[in-house]
């Protein structure tokens, strides 16, 4: 069984419905118990980073989430929370990634909304991608290029499209939302 | 590179895509789902579903399409018509819209925006502007473009962002329906003097209109309906020869 973290983040339907799609059975749940027996778990999320870590803290699963063993994808705010500290909301995070997540500075269009594509993409989520590939993302905060970066795109600045650590694995963009290249990104977590 | 978005816009009917022929009248155009998953094959970014039944007895009819489309629709979509309060907002973005349109709702309650946007994030709000060039003075329409506000488009487009929204869906009126091209004057005003992604819409006909409006404007989306429903532009070609303009396209 496959686990999405249930928070007070959005978008978390669309990626039962990718997860549907691709034929797997998936609970939304936020019961400790049924996290720890799940054989994967995904931590989605539109949302804002104090009042999500606020939430998680309430329900102990800021504890909870850096001692999973099983494989875990954290997508937007999820990669978000997984890194050590957000300027969003001045939040210190789930510290999984020892990454920062600062704002874009407004030196174009914030949030980065749309399609885009890789400078590099390694890791084992970016496996059979092109770094041609386009992603769909939406967000006003990045994570800054660390030892855990798998792949790079850039907008304004270089930042961490994806990163991975251990059983951790997290992307900024949405692979829900990104058509059939997006799926491809999930079959490679759903394989691992 | 962040690509330029080509977007088809459905319209919708109690739950069927509609086609407008030569302003006599609506015809039936099928299933908004197949359609939505035709055009994303052919490459569509992003889709725009405009529900023109839009009344509240209909709304149940609007939120069961938009659970049967964010089962099937693979990109992301925006929801609007006669959405008017924050329970509307809720209802369609559970069902699994990812954006939602406002258009008559925020210019007679400009703080609706506000609560959206603090409640959902500006990331989800997208203000839809029917504007129309009155006297050289470029007015900002509602209710389907049968009422005049006293609005000025700019200043409506500031107001709002500076309120929440996300993004802003233009269309131009003298354009709409035209085939004669975006409204390049008013997309330039519009895009230089606002912080948000800016949707151009509105008289788009051929390919090059596309190519114009990337070229000239700063708008990070083109959207069309008729043009692509009755495959007057193929989605494939479109995005070819804007690749060939070297305009980033996906």
């Amino acid at each position: 069984m496959i686990a999405i973290l249930k928070y007070n983040a959005g978008n978390i339907r669309s990626v039962q419905n990718a997860l549907d799609r691709l034929g797997y059975d998936a609970v939304i749940t936020n019961d400790p118990s049924v996290l720890n027996t799940s054989e994967k778990i995904i931590i989605p999320g539109v949302g804002e980073a104090s009042s999500a870590m606020r939430y998680l803290k309430e329900h102990k699963l800021d504890v909870l989430i850096p001692q999973l063993e099983q494989p875990v994808l954290g997508i937007c705010l999820g990669l978000q929370l997984l890194c050590s500290y957000s300027e969003e909301g001045d939040t210190d995070c789930l510290g999984v990634f020892d990454n920062k997540v600062l704002k874009f500075p407004e030196t174009d269009l914030v949030p980065h909304m749309g399609w885009n594509h890789f400078r590099e993409i390694n890791g084992s989520l970016g496996k059979s991608i092109s770094p041609l590939e386009n992603m769909y993302f939406v967000h006003s905060f990045y994570a800054e290029i660390g030892i855990y970066t798998q792949a790079i795109c850039e907008y304004i600045v270089p930042f961490s499209a994806t990163l991975e650590k251990n059983n951790f694995y997290a992307t900024q963009f949405h692979p829900e939302k990104s058509a059939s290249i997006g799926e491809q990104i999930l079959k490679n977590f759903l394989a691992l | 590179m962040l690509k330029r978005r080509i977007i088809p816009c459905l319209d919708i009917k109690n739950g069927r895509t509609v086609k407008g022929i030569n302003f006599e009248g609506l015809r039936d155009a099928g299933d908004p789902v197949e359609l939505a998953l035709r055009y994303i094959q052919e490459g569509a970014d992003e889709l725009v579903f405009l529900d023109i039944s839009a009344t509240e007895e209909k709304r149940a009819t609007l939120i069961s399409l938009v659970e049967r489309i964010a089962k099937h629709v693979t990109i992301p979509f925006t929801v609007g018509g006669g959405i008017n309060s924050v329970a509307a907002v809720s209802d369609i973005l559970k069902a699994g819209a990812d954006k939602i349109a406002i258009n008559s709702s925020a210019v007679k309650n400009p703080l609706l925006i506000k609560e959206l946007a603090e409640t959902y994030g500006s990331q989800c709000v997208v203000i839809a502007i029917d504007s129309k060039n009155l006297n050289g003075i470029d007015t900002v329409f509602i209710s389907g473009g049968k009422i005049e506000t006293p609005l000025e488009t700019l200043a409506w487009a500031q107001k709002a962002v500076e309120l929440g929204v996300g993004e802003i869906l233009l269309t131009s009126m003298d354009r709409d329906g035209t085939k004669i091209g975006f409204d390049i004057p008013l997309l330039q005003k519009i895009c230089s003097m606002v912080s948000v992604p800016v949707i151009a819409s509105g008289g788009a006909g051929t390919i090059d209109h596309f190519t114009e409006i990337f070229q000239q404007t700063k708008a990070t989306g083109g959207l069309a309906a008729s043009i692509f429903h009755f495959g007057e532009i193929a989605i494939p070609d479109l995005k070819e020869t804007l690749k060939t303009k070297n305009i980033p396209i996906r």
